[in-house]
């Protein structure tokens, strides 16, 4: 286990660095040097010259690349020149509120699909199984913005029962203070992720119903309710865990999505904003964490799982 | 990676029952799916007539999709216009046919170039191996964990949006996974008898490559093209919706959608739902036909 957790903590370390290459290369060359939108249209030449001097913009592009590193492990995420605040700042004011958005979200999405997809398992090829995938197909097929639009077309236009904006407070725990108006953003932001798991959930669940031990325990007559709960959801959830670290990047992207439509003041509107600002220090940072929370998400969805099936080899 | 581990035990067992096996089996795949093979034939249908209509429409139903008539905006659905007119005064079907036009381009497109890209990436991977693979395999892990949207995004901001500009962004940054599938079937195809046998008669790389190996894995490629198509038309659709897909006078489903949501509180729903609801069928569509190749691909396989 020591071996295996060393093994992949390396490759893990070398994909982050290589992400963080790749990211600052590519924004450097999408911003190159900030001077001129800095100083504005009627900045003479030489004072933006001298801007980009003073700042380092005028420095080798790995240079400046081992600079910016050496400010990430010190902790300093730059400087934002448009909104002249600090990143770090930025994105931490920012980061609680998507982060209880997202994981309600995913907690909700959980909760529905693993009973759903088990429900579909047990009654394969039977109606309501065929109807449960079919509206599972559509669901995946509905691009997150359309689902959040309608959710409010008929939630608060038809029917007004819910706002149509999010919460604007600043607190990270809007989620209690004002559920009412989180409802809609958690649904929609739940519902894309409810289609994925619950197939997935279906066709392991699937494997596992045709397994000896299953039969093992119908022959021994233990009752239908105890082999699903002790045996069937245990041991079929465990591709969901992968599963689910696997799925941060779409959690990310989703954010952004409905944090946009619903008027959100999380991560994701900030990212939507910076893009109209090109405010490119921001969306350095915050495309690097997303990297970086990846790399994190596929790892511990491993090592959760060769925690839990010892029947894994750790090679 | 977890399947592997176990399924190697029951292998002696199961020998003795192969014959039974390979009922069981043949069963299961028939049946693995709840709506067997008529999934693909709704996804052709499907994909057929949305192709249909966003490409013959208009010279069945013309609209003039170029003068801006402010006294002919919002306009409930009625007889003349089947689907009413939007805040340009523009009839909101023949919009779909030009927006539905230029989304299955874009998305068509950029999965060509994902695919190719993809492909041969793959294909010298596979074929190098070593530690070349591995670095470029390790490259490939690299891209997967930088976040798509939010590249492609900062990337598209940067440029003039076309049709083209915004298929080869997303072409560029979606090869990823074609790379990972075409390199997989190198890697078992390359110890196969017929590429030894070429090897050995002294076939160079290329030849290899573009004779054997990717012809052979072709499979794969077409099944993963579809459901790159799928999810090309979905992004493009966010970028558009996000407000950095195409711009005036051109139009997307996303941007029409977004356009739309403008007017929500005023009850227009004719510019929210339609649109809406014809990026989910072709979006369905292109996965079931996806979803009912690989079945395909994998029946064959098993047998």
């Amino acid at each position: 286990m020591a071996r295996y957790l060393a093994r992949r903590l390396a490759t893990s370390l070398v994909v982050v660095i290589g992400i963080s290459i790749v990211v600052f290369l590519l924004l450097n060359a999408m911003s190159g040097a900030p001077g001129r939108s800095v100083l504005g249209p009627s900045a003479s030449p030489e004072a933006v010259d001298a801007f980009n001097h003073k700042e380092g913009f005028d420095r080798p592009v790995v240079v400046q690349y081992l600079s910016y590193v050496q400010g990430l492990v010190q902790g300093d995420l730059g400087r934002s020149y448009k909104l002249n605040q600090d990143v770090g700042e930025l994105l931490a004011q920012n980061a609680g509120r998507s982060a209880m958005l997202s994981l309600a979200a995913l907690l909700l999405a959980l909760a529905v699909a693993v009973p759903l997809g088990i429900y579909q398992a047990r009654r394969r090829n039977r109606r309501s199984d065929s109807a449960i995938t079919a509206a599972t197909f559509m669901l995946y097929a509905s691009p997150q913005f359309f689902l959040a639009v309608v959710a409010i077309e008929i939630f608060s236009v038809q029917l007004q029962l819910l706002p149509a904006q999010a919460s604007q407070s600043r607190s990270a725990f809007v989620i209690f203070t004002d559920p009412r108006a989180m409802l809609l953003p958690i649904l929609t932001l739940a519902a894309a992720n409810i289609a994925i798991f619950a197939r997935y959930q279906r066709s392991a669940a699937l494997d596992q119903l045709g397994q000896d031990y299953i039969k093992v325990a119908r022959a021994k007559g233990v009752s239908e309710r105890k082999i699903v709960r002790s045996h069937l959801l245990r041991n079929s959830s465990l591709p969901l865990i992968t599963l689910v670290g696997v799925s941060v990047p779409a959690l990310l992207a989703g954010n952004l999505v409905i944090e946009s439509v619903f008027n959100y003041p999380g991560l994701g509107l900030l990212f939507i904003n910076s893009l109209a600002r090109e405010d490119y220090p921001v969306l350095l940072a915050y495309t690097l964490i997303g990297g970086v929370l990846t790399v994190l998400g596929n790892l511990i969805g491993d090592l959760l799982v060769a925690i839990v099936d010892p029947r894994i080899e750790l090679s | 990676m977890s399947a592997g581990a176990d399924s190697g035990q029951v292998v002696g067992a199961a020998e003795v029952l192969a014959g039974r096996r390979r009922v069981e089996l043949l069963r299961r795949l028939r049946t693995g799916s709840p709506f067997g093979g008529t999934i693909g034939l709704v996804g052709v249908v499907l994909a057929l007539a949305i192709v249909a209509v966003c490409f013959l429409g208009p010279l069945i139903y013309s609209t003039n999709q170029v003068d801006v008539d402010p006294l002919k905006a919002f306009l409930p659905p009625s007889g003349e216009h089947p689907l009413g007119t939007d805040s340009q005064g523009f009839d909101v079907l023949g919009r779909l046919m030009e927006g539905g036009r230029a989304s299955l381009q874009i998305g068509v497109f950029a999965a060509l170039v994902a695919t190719v890209i993809g492909t041969l990436y793959g294909a010298t991977a596979g074929l190098a191996g070593g530690i070349v693979d591995a670095v470029m395999m390790r490259f490939v892990d690299v891209m997967m964990s930088v976040p798509f949207l939010f590249v492609v995004l900062i990337v598209s901001t940067k440029f003039n949006s076309s049709a083209w500009s915004l298929s080869l962004i997303l072409g560029l940054f979606s090869w990823l996974i074609p790379a990972r599938l075409v390199r997989a079937e190198v890697l078992s195809l390359k110890t196969r008898d017929y590429v030894l046998a070429a090897r050995s008669m002294g076939a160079s790389g290329p030849s290899l490559v573009f004779r054997h190996l990717i012809p052979n894995s072709l499979g794969v490629v077409v099944v993963n093209i579809t459901f790159q198509v799928a999810d090309a038309i979905l992004a493009v659709a966010t970028l558009g919706f996000l407000g950095f897909g195409l711009s005036y006078p051109h139009t997307d489903w996303g941007g029409q959608l977004s356009a739309g949501v403008n007017y929500l509180l005023s009850g227009y729903w004719w510019l929210i739902y339609p649109v809406g609801l014809c990026l989910v069928a072709v979006v369905l569509a292109f996965n079931l036909i996806g979803e009912a190749l690989r079945d395909t691909l994998d029946r064959r396989r098993t047998l």
